[in-house]
This record gives structure tokens, C-alpha cells and sequence, in this order.
């Protein structure tokens, strides 16, 4: 047993209100830059829709992730032979088109403008150029467009349904889209790391953090194709990679990272894990349809007496272990099983896990109305407006299992706590929704504090990140006395 | 007088620069070494351009390193006409793989808007130094044939009186121009190198090949501390 720490976060995602909050905080603090204009580590995508970059989820075209073959698991692309043929010139990179051209306006010219008969406007120009231009993409171009023909029907998970059952979902009456918030996984088998042939990619030992050292990085652009995600982005003014950082300065001096800290739903929580990495391996390695509950069985319980004997032996500090049984990523995920991975069929293990959105799901139409009877809001998972088989191509590698489980577990919950409220439930009705799920009422209850009344302290639970060991590991302490704080490369030396 | 500075002293200032100067931008700037590729901004015509162009200049590259290094073999191998022939026919092949390619990406850089106000100073010099090595290469090529059989008497021996640091100007200076010009403008591209995206050459992830998959960076030793 190999047990590591990773920071690992949920994103709740019926409570996310599709505001953006939390992509203007991350861009004000860390892309709002030339060159990184058009990045956003995290963005918020309408769910039937292509998201940002355009169909990033469309493997054939942008082949990014592992795949089975050879009896191993070796990436789509960009390995260590494809890579070496694609060097000149790669075919599967993304470009700017595939995001959108950053764009600005022409303020000035509000102020400036000689006075006239008309008011004075101001132009879109565009941040590469500098020239006019007209503005036909954007970050969230497809922003509540959950039944476009243009967006929506281009989904690549609508894959997973029957004709008829696409049909369905774009009749106007039954339109229905959630958003879904994304930055970088900070993935136990990072894709990105795998390809880097410069090694400028690396996991942080400690706290799982995947990092792209800007000093390493020489621009060969194989990570922004290795990763299924599109959380690799390329600076086109630097000629370096560039992605989500976690906010590791924040979360060295303990606070939430800046897309957690500000976001208006409430819908984040972070906190570590502790996991197996011997059985990474093996994980990795299974069919497609026992992935997620592969990469749940890596993870360890933090209270077993053999696993803290474990930690310790691997270096891992007492605070650290007792970060990890506080963690609220842990309930979600393992004890509760409500939160899943996305995209888990590229077996880069994903450390972002979401709760499936119960609500856009719910109330089916008859007759042209909804029908919003307490019977319909009991009805079963499978009959909902977005199809399970949907739901299952985003977070269960294609398996239905694991996502029904996840959303008649919180279905319980409500069904709880509706009976509690207002008890006009059949009691019945809800303790066998309660023992199908193997929810206990106390359960319920946790569910529901966490979900709806957690306050900031109970949502990020941030290890301690033991950063003095980083700074012994570069030698004595006292050696580097004098030596920082005056934004020297070097040290301060008398010059000759 | 001209020859002494351009054949006697150019050379090692060349060297000089390449060395000295891309060992201490590595250490002081590592962040400015990178390929500053510009396929995201343009990546149809960057084909056309960037793969012919480094495959021929990759085997030219190499071809000019080996002769270099052994002249005897290559002398051996060029004793029977044939193989002569498909020698110097394949590097006529390569530089003009390497012509076409560098001229596509010069005619894409000057068409299109976003690689414009991407484009350095020095992204200019590289084009023009690269462009006189090539044409010239190519003239040699053409004008004195046969040159992987007559280098070795000639280039071979002032290279190596170059390191023994006793330049013998007298072999070079006799040749015909166009082997002159291609002299002067290889050892122009040497001086350029370290201060252009040229660094990108000595960093190629040839590692790559045999580095384990995974990279996890600890700060600690973790065996060292393990159980404290
Ligand atoms: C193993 C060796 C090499 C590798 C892996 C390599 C890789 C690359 C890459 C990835 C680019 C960026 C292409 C893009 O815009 O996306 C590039 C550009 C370039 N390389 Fe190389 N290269 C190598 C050797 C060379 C050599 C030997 C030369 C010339 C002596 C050279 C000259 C150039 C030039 C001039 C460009 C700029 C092209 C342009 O933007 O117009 N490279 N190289
Ligand atoms: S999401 Fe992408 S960039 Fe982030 S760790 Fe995973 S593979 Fe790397
Ligand atoms: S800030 Fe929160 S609620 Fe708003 S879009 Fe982001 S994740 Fe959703």
C-alpha cells in the first residue's frame, strides 16, 4: 500500500447557477494576460452543448486521453513514437479557431470621439491583431442554448442515445441543460504529465497538484493534445503551456482557491483524500464499465487504523491524515457514492468528482404541462427528460450503475427531508427509497447538511501543506537567510 | 586580411557565442527557451512548411556532422560512382525539401495577420541566415559537383586545424565563392543561434524516449523520512 494525499474537490452541480462567478475570479487572478486572453482554467459550459474548446469531448478529432491497446494502456496520441512523428507539425492540436479569437473593444473612442450628431460607439477589435473584427465565438458562446441545433445537437455524449430519444430532448416542451463547471482534474494518471516529452509536467507528491513548470516547458504543445480535457492551454505569445494551478499559492497559505472562494451557488468543496497508488495500475487497466468504481476503490478510509499506520510510514504528517477524515470530498465520494468522475473512460483517474444534477432530470410533460404531481416527483430515474444514458456517457464511462445509484441516493434524500418538512410523503414510500439506496436517516441528514447548509469551514477543508519541507529540502535553512525577499535571482552579492 | 578575420577569427567567435551564450541563457533564462511554435494561430500551412523543412534540414544537419567525423567511411563508401551518385542525390533531395519548406514558411508568416505581430526581429534574422545557408548549400551543390568527395581534402582538414587552433586559412580561402559564402553563413548561423528560438535544437526531447511515464516531484526524500 502506497498511500498518498490528494486534494480532490466536488462540484454539486444542481446547485450551480451558471453565473460565471467563478471563471471571472480565476481569469481576474491568474490569465488576464497577452497570450492567455483566450484561456479560461475554468469555464462553465451548457450541458446539452459543444462547450469550450468546441466539442473538446469529441476524441477523434482532438485525441486526447489513454486507450486500451496492446494489452497496456498507452495515450491516443502524442506517445512516445507518435509523438516523435507529429513533432513538426500535430494534427490533433487545437488552435485558436477551435476556442475563440480574444476580443476587446475600442473604448477610447467613447471618450475621444469629436462631438457630433451621433453617439460615438466602440468597435470590437481583437486582441491578437489589434484589427476590427467580427466577434463570432466566444468562451460560452453556447450558454443556456441547451436545445440549439447548432450547439445542443452537437453534443458528442448524444451519441449515447436512439434517434428518437435525441428527438425527444429537442421537442421545445421538454428543453433541458444544466451547466457544468470545469478546470483541471489534477489527475492521478495525468495525461498531460505522460506526454510532456520536455518533463516540464509534474504531480506534486504531497498534495497530488498538477503543476507545468514554465521553465521546463519548450513548447512542444503534446500535453494540450494528451489531455482529454482541454485543461492545457498553449500561450501563443510566450510559446509555453499554461494550466490551472489550483490556486497552490492560496491553498499554501490556506485559503480556498479563487473559483471555490467566490462561487455563488455554493456548489464546491475541497478537501484531500487519501489513496492507494499501487492500484493505479490496475485501475486503469479495467474495461470501461468497472472504471469508476475502480478509481473509488483507490481511494482508503482515512479512520482505519492499517491505513493511518501506512500513511505515517509514507511521510505523511498526523494533520494531514486528520485533514482527510474531515474531508467533505470523501463523503460525497466514498462513503456516499453521489459524487462520480468525469470522462472517467480516459483513465486519466480524475480528481474532480461531480454530484449529478437531479433537477433538469425531473418533471416529465403530458399534454403539454408539466406535470409536477408529488407521484411524478417520486417517479423513477428512468423516465426523466435528460436520459440516463446521457448522464452516464459524462460521468460513468459509458455505465449506467453508478450515476443511477448517485441520483436516487440524493432522490432519497429529498424525499427525506420532504417528509420531514412537510410530511406528505407516504412514510412507506420513503424508508424504502431510503434502504434501496442504503441511505440511513442520519445519512440523509449529513446529505443534506452538506449539500445545503455546510458553511465555508465544512466545505474546504484544507490540509496543512507543510511548505517549510519544501524549503528544507533546498538545503539549510540558514543558508538561506538574506537571500529572498528582495527579488534577486541571485544572491545579493558585492559587485567587482 | 578579410580571410583571416572571416576564416581565422569569425569561427571561434561563433563557437564562443554558441556555447558560452546558450549555457548561460539556460541557466539565467530558461523560461525564453522554447520552440515558439505559432501552429495555434496558423496550422494548415505550417504543414507545408514546417515538415518538409525539418526533415531535409534534420538530414542535412546530420549528414554535414558524420562526414565531419568520418571522412574516411564516407570516402570508402564513394568509391564505387553509384553510391556517389545516390549520396549526393539524396542531399540535393534534402536541401530542396528544406528550400520549399523554409520559403512556405516565410510566405505564411508574411500572409497571415496573426503570425505578423507574432514575428520578432529575430525571427527575421533566423529566416535570412537559414535562407543563405540553404542557397548557398544549394550553389555548391550545383556549381561544384560532387562535394561529400572533395570536402574531405579541403573543409575536413581546416575544421580540424580550427580546433587544434591553428586555422589553415589557406584551404579555404582558395575555394570557389559559393563554398566560401556557404562557410561564412554556417558559422553566421552559429553566432545567431543562442540568442534566437534556434535554442530549441539543443532541448529536444529526446529524453522523452526512455523517461518513465509518470513524473511525481516530492519535497522530501520520502524514504529518508519515512516513519519520523
Ligand atoms: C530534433 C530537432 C528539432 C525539433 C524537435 C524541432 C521542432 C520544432 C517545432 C515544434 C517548431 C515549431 C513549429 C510550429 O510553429 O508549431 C519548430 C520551428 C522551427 N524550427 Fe525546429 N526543430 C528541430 C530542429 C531544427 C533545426 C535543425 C532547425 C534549423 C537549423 C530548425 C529550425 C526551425 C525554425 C526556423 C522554426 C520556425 C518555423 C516558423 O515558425 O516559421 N529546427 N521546430
Ligand atoms: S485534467 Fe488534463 S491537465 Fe489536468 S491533470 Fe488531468 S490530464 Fe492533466
Ligand atoms: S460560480 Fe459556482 S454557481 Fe456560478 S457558475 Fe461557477 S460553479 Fe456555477
Amino acid at each position: 500500500m502506497d498511500v498518498r494525499s490528494q486534494i480532490s474537490m466536488v462540484f454539486h452541480l444542481d446547485k450551480c447557477i451558471g453565473c460565471h462567478t467563478c471563471s471571472v475570479a480565476c481569469k481576474n487572478v491568474w490569465t488576464d494576460r497577452r497570450g492567455a486572453e483566450y484561456m479560461w482554467w475554468n469555464n462553465v459550459e451548457t450541458k446539452p452543448g459543444t462547450g469550450y474548446p468546441t466539442k473538446w469531448e469529441d476524441q477523434e478529432k482532438y485525441k486526447g486521453g489513454f486507450e486500451k491497446k496492446n494489452g497496456g494502456v498507452d495515450l491516443r496520441a502524442v506517445g512516445r513514437i507518435r509523438g516523435a512523428a507529429t513533432v513538426f507539425h500535430n494534427p490533433s492540436l487545437p488552435i485558436i479557431d477551435d476556442y475563440y479569437e480574444p476580443f476587446t473593444y475600442t473604448y477610447e473612442d467613447l471618450i475621444n470621439a469629436p462631438e457630433g450628431a451621433d453617439q460615438p460607439v466602440a468597435k470590437p477589435i481583437s486582441m491578437i491583431t489589434g484589427e476590427p473584427m467580427k466577434i463570432e465565438a466566444g468562451p460560452n458562446w453556447d450558454d443556456d442554448l441547451g436545445g440549439s441545433p447548432i450547439y445542443a445537437a452537437n453534443d458528442p455524449n448524444l451519441d449515447a442515445l436512439s434517434s428518437e430519444e435525441r428527438t425527444a430532448l429537442f421537442e421545445v416542451q421538454r428543453l433541458v441543460f444544466f451547466y457544468l463547471p470545469r478546470i483541471c482534474n489534477h489527475c492521478a494518471n495525468p495525461a498531460c504529465v505522460a506526454s510532456c516529452p520536455s518533463g516540464a509536467l509534474y504531480k506534486r507528491g504531497e498534495d497530488g497538484i498538477v503543476l507545468l513548470n514554465q521553465e521546463r516547458c519548450r513548447g512542444w504543445r503534446f500535453c494540450v493534445t494528451a489531455c482529454p480535457y482541454k485543461k492545457t492551454y498553449f500561450n501563443w505569445g510566450t510559446g509555453k503551456s499554461e494550466k490551472c494551478i489550483l490556486c497552490y499559492p492560496r491553498l499554501e497559505s490556506g485559503q480556498a482557491p479563487a473559483c471555490f472562494h467566490s462561487c455563488v451557488g455554493r456548489i464546491r468543496y475541497l478537501g484531500n483524500l487519501l489513496y492507494d497508488a499501487d492500484q493505479i495500475v490496475d485501475a486503469i487497466n479495467r474495461p470501461d464499465h468497472e472504471l469508476v468504481e475502480a478509481q473509488r476503490d483507490m481511494i482508503l478510509d482515512p479512520f482505519d487504523p492499517a491505513v493511518i499506520a501506512a500513511a505515517r510510514a509514507n511521510g505523511l504528517a498526523p494533520d494531514v491524515i486528520e485533514a482527510a477524515q474531515r474531508s467533505p470530498v470523501y463523503k460525497f465520494v466514498k462513503l456516499w457514492s453521489l459524487a462520480l468522475p468525469l470522462h472517467a473512460e480516459h483513465r486519466t483517474l480524475p480528481m474532480l468528482f461531480y454530484v449529478p444534477p437531479l433537477l433538469p432530470m425531473m418533471a416529465s410533460v403530458g399534454d403539454g404541462i408539466y406535470d409536477t404531481s408529488i407521484d411524478q416527483f417520486l417517479g423513477t430515474i428512468d423516465s426523466y427528460r435528460l436520459p440516463l444514458k446521457y448522464m452516464a456517457s459524462l460521468f460513468g464511462a459509458g455505465n449506467e450503475a453508478p450515476v443511477r445509484h448517485a441520483l436516487r441516493k440524493q432522490l432519497a434524500t429529498r424525499m427525506y427531508r420532504r417528509q420531514v418538512t412537510t410530511d406528505d410523503l407516504e412514510e412507506a414510500n420513503v424508508r424504502l427509497a431510503l434502504s434501496e439506496t442504503d441511505t440511513t436517516a442520519e445519512q440523509a441528514e449529513a446529505i443534506y447538511r452538506l449539500t445545503s447548509l455546510a458553511p465555508f469551514d465544512e466545505r474546504f477543508v484544507i490540509p496543512p501543506m507543510h511548505r517549510e519541507e519544501a524549503i528544507e529540502m533546498l538545503g539549510d535553512t540558514a543558508d538561506a537567510k538574506g537571500l529572498t525577499g528582495l527579488g534577486f535571482r541571485e544572491g545579493p552579492q558585492r559587485g567587482a | 586580411m578579410l580571410d583571416v578575420i572571416l576564416f581565422g577569427a569569425f569561427p571561434y567567435v561563433a563557437v564562443v557565442l554558441f556555447v558560452g551564450v546558450s549555457i548561460q541563457r539556460y541557466r539565467r533564462e530558461p523560461f525564453t527557451y522554447s520552440s515558439l511554435s505559432t501552429q495555434f494561430l496558423e496550422s494548415r500551412n505550417l504543414f507545408w512548411g514546417s515538415v518538409p523543412f525539418h526533415v531535409g534540414v534534420l538530414v542535412l544537419f546530420f549528414g554535414h556532422l558524420l562526414g565531419f567525423m568520418f571522412p574516411r567511411q564516407v570516402m570508402l563508401w564513394n568509391a564505387m560512382p553509384a553510391r556517389l551518385f545516390i549520396l549526393e542525390v539524396s542531399a540535393l533531395i534534402c536541401g530542396i525539401l528544406t528550400i520549399v519548406g523554409l520559403v512556405g514558411l516565410i510566405l505564411r508568416r508574411a500572409r497571415s495577420a496573426r503570425l505578423r505581430v507574432n514575428t520578432s526581429v529575430n525571427d527575421i534574422l533566423v529566416y535570412i541566415a537559414l535562407l543563405c545557408s540553404i542557397i548557398t548549400g544549394l550553389w555548391v551543390a550545383l556549381s561544384l559537383r560532387w562535394g561529400s568527395a572533395w570536402y574531405t581534402h579541403t573543409i575536413v582538414p581546416y575544421l580540424q586545424s580550427l580546433i587544434v587552433m591553428q586555422p589553415d586559412i589557406q584551404r579555404v580561402a582558395e575555394l570557389p565563392l559559393a563554398a566560401r559564402l556557404h562557410i561564412i553563413s554556417a558559422f553566421a548561423l552559429f553566432s545567431l543561434f543562442s540568442f534566437t528560438r534556434l535554442v530549441h535544437i539543443i532541448v529536444a526531447p529526446v529524453p522523452y524516449l526512455w523517461r518513465p511515464t509518470q513524473l511525481v516531484i516530492w519535497n522530501r526524500d520520502r524514504k529518508t523520512t519515512s516513519g519520523a
